[in-house]
């Protein structure tokens, strides 16, 4: 409260006068929201100008050299392994999530339903170094299963591309569950009773009703997930150090000067270009959440 | 046409069709129900038998009884344990007033709160760690001879760095307003401000006796949810060079594999606990109100 008015020095001295001539609401609203305004800018605005200037700037000038650098060789192809690891762990999540969301939606048993409800939240939540090392306790080098199961022979690797997919479908499946279960329990019975009394058959109903009405949120879900797994550094950090080409390892390395002195502006340019990636991504869910939103009242 | 056809089909259909549909449908939900419970339950299970199958010495629960004296643990957890409560101050310090702001006063504020809370799910954490070291390093290159050079080097105070309490911040906003959100919605606070104030209570008197009783799971589920959330975090921390929790955790792996594992299950344990809670705590209100 008392940085309320710190903060606003300026706009204070107007408002107090306003505040006598009755309309207090309104100085109120600035006073109230002001604190947490000025504190995002700061906390976020600062690092973001500092990204941006750092970004285009190469030995003391301004100069895109940085955002090359960051689309060529091993960058190029840990940026592209970021979004093909986030691409299959999307739709994988996503198809699988939503399988799961409908064996829990269409059971009779209340109690299944809330189970499965509550361990998505929590899971959903999982992710980092705990799954990290679940993971390599368990399917690892000198995992449980693995030496049981000698699957080392049979050449399995965690630490790989589609090991590192399926850790991170731990935590993606549940979190699509979540998104899901709402949009499946607004279809309403009404409909696929209507589809059944025209003849349609369970086919036909999916591909003219289901899943045209769920379409938005099927793929918001998968926007969801992409950038969960695209953002995700914990877990590959923990588990793969650096076997597998992704952007935010890259992105660390370069940071803490790990591999090479000095590239910490090329690190910039990478988180750049991330930012760009999700950014696109995201700009495709909110419309869609809109039009979602619409069916499910 | 479309419409006569089926009249007829559905009489020689249905009696066919019903009582095989059904189990056609149960085998098919079993089937996904039994995969995914193995898939996520198996990972859970053979941890912890890693953790107390020793391959040379068979059953021990050694990698549990060493957590405690183990360098290092106390202090990390303390700095987490620390980190968290800060954060969970200040980002409600900041959150509650300005959405009680918006709702009361400025709506027209409401949009920009929405951007402002959901920007830090957009922007990945790892290249926000990015734009803070960036700043961190300006420190000694740029403002050595101005007076935030004292306010950056206070901020990255090893015992207690507060820059990883403002990164937690940002990074708790869209828990914190989704959760202070849906409480507010859940009461009419316009008229309790409103009689409040008629009867003649103080601003301050307003919050602590009628919005914060009245917001109570709101602000616990605000808060565990930043709890869990900076209890677990590590890209931060890790590359701004602190030492809380999860960085520990990893950094121990090298030496002693059963116990980061222990630890682990440890900490998902807690977290689950502190999830399961707040779902819970959520369903009695959904289902009280």
């Amino acid at each position: 409260m008392a940085e309320t008015h710190s903060a606003a020095p300026a706009g204070l001295p107007l408002n107090t006068k306003v505040r006598e001539g009755g309309s207090r609401p309104r100085s109120k609203g600035w006073t109230g929201a002001l604190p947490l305004l000025v504190f995002v800018g700061l906390a976020f605005g600062i690092p973001t100008v500092a990204l941006l200037g750092g970004a285009f700037t190469a030995d003391g000038a301004p100069s895109t050299a940085n955002l090359t650098a960051s689309l060529k060789g091993a960058y190029l192809t840990a940026l592209l392994g970021s979004v093909k690891l986030s691409a299959v762990v999307a739709v994988a999540g996503a198809v699988v999530g939503t399988f799961l969301a409908q064996a829990v939606v269409t059971s009779r048993f209340r109690a299944l339903r809330e189970a499965v409800l509550t361990a998505s939240g929590v899971l959903a939540n999982f992710g980092g170094v705990p799954l990290a090392f679940a993971w390599t306790a368990t399917l690892g080098n000198s995992g449980v299963l693995t030496r049981q199961l000698n699957l080392g022979d049979h050449g399995w690797n965690l630490y790989s591309f589609w090991g590192l997919a399926l850790v991170y479908l731990y935590f993606s499946v549940p979190l699509m569950v979540l998104v899901v279960v709402p949009a499946l329990d607004g279809l309403r019975p009404q409909w696929r009773e209507a589809a059944q009394n025209n003849g349609a058959s369970a086919w036909q109903f999916w591909r003219y009703v289901g899943i045209p009405v769920l379409t938005p949120s099927l793929l918001g879900g998968v926007v969801l997930l992409f950038g969960g797994a695209f953002a995700a550094y914990a877990t590959a950090a923990a588990m793969v150090g650096t076997v597998v080409p992704l952007v935010t390892l890259q992105i660390a390395d370069a940071l803490t000067g790990n591999v090479l002195i000095g590239h910490e502006n090329v690190a910039l340019a990478l988180s750049l270009d991330m930012i760009v990636v999700a950014g696109l991504v995201m700009a495709v869910y909110l419309p869609l959440q809109r039009r979602s939103a619409r069916w499910l009242r | 046409m479309a419409a006569l056809t089926p009249t007829v089909l559905p009489d020689a259909g249905t009696p066919a069709a019903r009582p095989g549909r059904p189990r056609r449908v149960r085998v098919w939900r079993g089937v996904v129900l039994l995969v995914a419970a193995l898939y996520f339950l198996t990972p859970l299970l053979t941890s912890f038998v890693f953790t107390v199958n020793d391959p040379a010495r068979g059953f021990t629960l050694d990698a549990y009884l060493e957590i405690f004296s183990a360098e290092g643990f106390v202090q990390s957890l303390l700095l987490s344990l620390g980190l968290a409560v800060a954060t969970i101050v200040v980002v409600l310090a900041l959150t509650l007033p300005a959405m009680l702001a918006v709702r009361l006063s400025a709506p027209r504020l409401r949009p920009v709160m929405e951007v402002v809370c959901t920007l830090p799910l957009v922007v990945p954490p790892i290249t926000f760690v990015a734009g803070i070291s960036t700043v961190l390093r300006w420190g000694p290159d740029y403002l050595a001879t101005t007076p935030f050079y004292q306010t950056i080097i206070a901020v990255q105070n090893p015992a207690f760095p507060a820059v990883l309490v403002i990164a937690y911040v940002v990074l708790a906003l869209p828990f914190v307003y989704r959760a202070l959100d849906a409480g507010l919605g859940a009461m009419d606070v316009r008229t309790l401000v409103e009689a409040a104030r008629n009867c003649g209570a103080s601003w301050p008197h307003v919050m602590l006796r009628v919005i914060i009783p009245n917001l109570r799971t709101g602000l616990a589920s605000a808060s565990f949810l930043t709890l869990a959330l900076v209890l677990g975090e590590y890209t931060v921390a890790r590359l701004l060079g602190y030492q809380p929790f999860p960085v520990w955790i990893v950094t121990i792996s090298g030496s002693n594999a059963a116990m980061s594992v222990a630890v682990s299950i440890f900490s998902l344990l807690f977290a689950w606990l502190l999830l399961l809670i707040l779902s819970t705590a959520g369903n009695r209100q959904r289902s009280g109100s």
